[in-house]
């Protein structure tokens, strides 16, 4: 019953997928100078905060884009649940898929010099920040051409040239960390923020609360990105929270809900939230998703919920479905060459997997490498290294 | 009541090249008890095949049942947890005694010693032991010095939290760590470690009903793999008494949780070669049995310490310490220690950091013939 109450509200924000009727159609056209104004599914809510407006300028090209980055994220993931379930990625292993307007949408509003930090479901947020297949491949299978040098696995991708910070395992540990990186961006007088991601699971940590504290005090450029996907493991939001508003959580801190299926309400939501951070500090974005997989490999995902919901999601809200009718209705492309870009994103993907299998596993000295820095110290010694030793620099 | 470690085999093969039987390591001094204290040996014939998950399940069933001051809850405990362990009885004894929580470790155990102060049976579960971390000041600050700061006047002796901890082949860095020692550091604490089905149903049912605040930790690789029989009603076994499982004469064996098992197979092959090995398991880590160590390393002048947690400031280190104080005299080796490697736990080379079965079977050797 419960379920079947929520339910409903989950599928809410659905009506506006055809809202541009009103806009003439266009050619194909992946040319830039064209612009479309479209508006976000549904109008977003402030708390403490004047929300932004609800129509955004977009391009042919950026709405390609935004298809084709978001097909091959989805197609990345289907092609990890069944490596996953083949044993050749072990670990924990958390997918994306569902959620991926998110990480779509922040990094069309923001540049690579502004930080992202997050949990464990890390795939595509690494992939958004302009990490490559093969690195995710070879990572989520352990090899040497993985972007943690296959040490860290699926919960700890990280991209240190793109000013992404992981790839944590633990539920809102990376939060007070995100508050660390942008109390250091401020520092150093940089118009950059930092993205601190988290799910509405760890939203009820208290360290949470620590860190928007000290970024509120500090007026740190942090934004606190929660990503509301609706169950935290196997426990639905209201079940944990006594109040799953997430962005009001801040009291003090601002706060901004935006339909995290919508990539467009997720990247004008963060252009506005960058501006804010830059000026007043902390802010929350509360982004209202879903996932369509269980929380990790190991749940279904269909024991705490209705698969009628998830199906539901999937035909009303999907972010990907979204973007495609768009392209449809503003006919910047057809059906078919929809179809070949996702084609050509399993293809991708394939190949990625070939080359990531035949990267070796790392040297197996890897082992005991990178526990401390080398040479300062200690290290793992002796003749089966299974000790600590110091040694002096 | 032989012990089969069904599957093992396959499991086995991760790490271990020789796939020899398993020896029993079934409890022989279980005791049947109850909330008034009689005690009764155990029928024998009486209980099923079960595995771990199912003998948590069973000790959790009977201690909600035999106490209705007792409570389950932590994160997905509703649904029967992520292994299992709590199924069917969230829909037995009803929403208010076994319920969800939020994702809080440090809300969890604070929740938990404040429900155990107002004298009642707190059931925490973590749902990892590598997720412990969170509650750590909560357990080492509030729960283990209530008693000793107030004077004796408060306590929260009716604690107990559950949480699977170890290696499961494949669980990376954070799934799979084996925090016992930080705990081991904090008096006011038992810490409790069981090996099979019928040890964890009496030794949980024990850590329940201790009146000092207990951490128990559950290997998990274990829950669905090992499998033996257990009784059916309601037993205790006794905290800090350690358990020889194989009696020897060259060297004494000495570790606790799934650790036994890969040590077990070690004393087999060690025996091919004419060494007899002695097996302890600790089972309490503290207050531990000192007594029933010493006694055999008098008889066998060898001792040999094995963990899965990384080998400086494990426990080991103190058992070694003390019975080298002691043992000294006796002591014909120097204490052999085949623990993991102090590395973090590692995700692609899990096999070279496990302290498996050839590992101790060399160690035992060089100790034998040192």
């Amino acid at each position: 019953m419960a379920l079947a109450r929520r339910s409903s509200n989950l599928l809410k924000p659905l009506s506006t997928a055809s809202s541009s009727s009103f806009l003439h159609r266009r050619s194909f056209s992946t040319d830039d100078s064209t612009t479309i104004t479209i508006e976000t599914s549904v109008p977003f809510t402030g708390h403490n905060c004047e929300p932004p407006s609800r129509s955004i300028d977009t391009t042919p090209k950026e709405l390609m884009t935004f298809f084709t980055d978001m097909a091959l994220m989805r197609r990345m993931e289907i092609a990890a649940d069944s490596l996953y379930k083949s044993k050749l990625i072990r670990g924990f292993c958390h997918l994306y898929d569902g959620q991926e307007a998110v990480s779509i949408g922040m990094e069309a509003a923001i540049t690579k010099k502004d930080c992202i930090i997050t949990a464990y479901r890390d795939h595509c947020i690494f992939l958004g920040r302009g990490g490559t297949l093969l690195e995710s491949f070879a990572e989520l299978m352990g090899r040497q051409a993985g972007c943690s040098r296959g040490k860290g696995g699926s919960m700890h991708f990280y991209k240190k040239d793109a000013c992404f910070f992981g790839g944590h395992g633990i539920v809102g540990a990376q939060v007070p960390l995100g508050c660390g990186l942008a109390f250091a961006q401020k520092y150093r007088k940089e118009d950059h923020v930092t993205f601190t991601m988290y799910g509405d699971g760890a939203a009820n940590q208290g360290q949470l609360f620590e860190a928007l504290n000290m970024a509120a005090l500090w007026d740190l450029p942090a934004i606190l990105v929660c990503e509301n996907n609706h169950y935290g493991m196997g426990t639905a939001e209201w079940r944990a929270a006594k109040s799953p508003a997430y962005y009001k959580r801040g009291d003090y801190v601002p706060g901004l809900k935006v339909d995290g299926m919508d990539a467009f309400a997720v990247k004008q939501a963060c252009k506005f939230a960058k501006e804010h951070a830059l000026k007043n500090g902390p802010i929350i974005l509360e982004m209202d998703t879903y996932r369509y997989h269980g929380h990790s490999m190991s749940d279904p995902g269909s024991t705490y919920r209705t698969r009628d919901e998830i199906s539901g999601v999937r035909q009303e809200r999907d972010p990907i479905e979204r973007i495609r009718k768009l392209i449809l209705a503003h006919d910047i492309a057809n059906e078919k060459e929809l179809k070949d870009i996702e084609k050509l994103a399993r293809k991708e993907v394939d190949e990625a997997i070939a080359k990531a299998k035949e990267s070796p596993m790392p040297d197996e000295p890897e082992l005991f490498t990178n526990v401390y820095r080398k040479g300062y110290g200690v290290e793992s010694f002796g003749a089966d290294r299974k000790e600590l030793r110091a040694t002096l620099p | 009541m032989a012990t089969n470690l069904r599957r093992f085999k396959r499991l086995g093969s991760v790490f271990i090249n020789n796939s020899s039987p398993l020896r029993r390591l079934s409890s022989s001094s279980a005791v049947l008890g109850s909330v008034d204290g009689q005690v009764q040996q155990p029928g024998t014939g009486t209980g099923k095949s079960i595995n771990l998950y199912t003998a948590i399940n069973q000790a959790l069933q009977i201690a909600l049942d035999s106490d209705p001051r007792s409570y389950i809850f932590g994160e997905d405990v509703g649904f029967g947890g992520v292994f299992r362990c709590t199924t069917g009885l969230a829909d037995q004894f009803g929403k208010h005694r076994v319920f969800n929580t939020p994702l809080c470790e440090q809300g969890i155990v604070g929740f938990g010693i404040g429900l155990a102060a107002m004298g009642n049976r707190a059931i925490a579960e973590i749902q990892f032991a590598d997720y412990i971390f969170p509650a750590f000041d909560q357990i080492v600050n509030e729960a283990a010095k209530f008693r000793y700061r107030s004077g004796n006047e408060f306590n929260c002796g009716g604690l107990t939290i559950r949480t699977p901890y170890g290696a499961v082949g494949h669980g990376g860095h954070y799934h799979s760590q084996s925090p016992e020692a930080f705990f081991c550091h904090v008096p006011g604490l038992k810490v409790v470690i069981p090996r099979s089905p019928k040890e964890a149903k009496g030794l949980l049912l024990s850590s329940i009903r201790e009146p000092n605040p207990v951490v128990f930790f559950e290997p998990k690789w274990l829950y669905r793999l090992a499998v033996e029989e257990v009784p059916e009603g309601d037993y205790m076994l006794p905290l800090s008494e350690a358990e020889v499982i194989r009696e020897g004469s060259d060297i004494t064996l000495v570790g606790w949780g799934a650790q036994l098992a890969i040590m077990e197979q070690a004393c087999v092959d060690a025996a091919k070669e004419g060494i007899s090995c002695e097996l302890i398991d600790l089972r309490t880590l503290i207050p531990w049995d000192k007594e029933t160590v010493e006694a055999s390393v008098r008889k066998t002048g060898r001792l040999l310490i094995s963990h899965e947690a990384p080998v400086t400031g494990g426990f080991g280190a103190e058992i070694s310490a003390s019975i080298v104080e002691r043992c000294f005299l006796r002591l014909e080796a120097p204490v052999a220690r085949v623990c993991g490697l102090d590395t973090p736990f590692p995700l692609v080379f899990e096999p070279f950091y496990m302290p498996n079965k050839n590992k101790i079977l060399d160690a035992i050797k060089d100790t034998v013939n040192y």
